[in-house]
């Protein structure tokens, strides 16, 4: 049941993904070229999903536990640091220079060629430093 | 149907997708946070999020099947340029603990601090890179 659940969950996210133009890398660049070609898509697909996540999250986390499982798994961490804002730099340039960021990297695997294979190789490699980095600090 | 009405109905499923797994299995719906996960040792919940992963991997071949059109665009720049924009992206979202979903989607419906932060940081830094790449460069 569990399985069924993520499987559903991912399933409907890249679904989510490949309609509002997430997977074409051309539609995120355009939407990033706010000097340029601006295409406000992204916008459309982030409002709508804040929103939806957000009136949803209010109704499910005023429950005790989730449905199938003993708690919630949220962050409490509530402080700034050079991780944070160094990752999140870090991110933004590789999302700047291809348009993919993780969802839509992983989404497009089936369809995006040997380059796009590249990509998620070197991604996952990237987090794989990542942890190697921060293991025994956090 | 009009583009910016079917990114509108894409947000919709992304945070249906994001509700989901928090009613069910409590946890944030976070891209690179559940996949990131699958390549740490000693780790025994890896099968939800295989399961997720092959659901977001399945989502733009059915879309092919119900519509003739994956949905799927072809990259924009050279191997060199992706292989360090892979890179990139996995150790920052790594180190960041979080990406466009995680923080951008999932964090900000939280009204979360950090995840404020970090995604105006690296829309930031995503726009800024464009404008270098585009305007100043001219191109990959």
């Amino acid at each position: 049941m569990k399985l069924l659940v993520a499987l559903l969950s991912g399933l409907l996210f890249g679904l989510g993904l490949s309609l509002g133009g997430m997977t074409q890398p051309a539609v995120v660049l355009n939407f990033l070229d706010v000097f340029g070609a601006w295409d406000p898509r992204l916008a459309f697909v982030m409002a709508s999903a804040v929103l939806t996540t957000a009136f949803g999250y209010l109704l499910v986390l005023r429950r005790a536990r989730p449905l199938l499982e003993e708690s919630f798994k949220l962050h409490t961490v509530n402080h700034f640091d050079w991780r944070l804002i160094g990752g999140a730099a870090l991110f933004g340039i590789g999302w700047g220079i291809a348009g993919y960021c993780p969802g839509p990297a992983l989404a497009s695997l089936s369809g995006g060629g040997a380059s796009l294979l590249l990509l998620v190789a070197c991604m996952v490699a990237g987090w794989w430093l990542a942890s190697r980095l921060t293991s025994g600090q956090a | 149907m009009h583009p910016w009405l079917l990114a509108t109905l894409g947000g919709v499923l992304i945070g249906g997708a994001a509700v989901l797994l928090m009613a069910c299995l409590g946890r944030i719906a976070g891209i690179s946070g559940i996949a990131a996960a699958l390549i740490r040792p000693g780790l025994c919940d890896r099968s939800w999020r295989l399961a997720f992963v092959l659901g977001l991997l399945a989502a733009p071949m059915l879309l092919w099947l119900l519509r003739g059109d994956s949905g799927i665009g072809q990259p924009m720049v050279a191997p060199p340029w992706m292989a360090l924009a892979g890179v990139l992206v996995g150790f920052g979202t790594g180190l960041g603990s979080g990406c466009t979903s995680g923080h951008g989607v999932c964090g900000i419906a939280r009204l979360s601090r950090r995840s404020l932060l970090a995604t105006g940081v690296f829309l930031a830094c995503g726009v800024g890179t464009v404008y270098v790449v585009r305007h100043l460069l001219g191109g990959l």
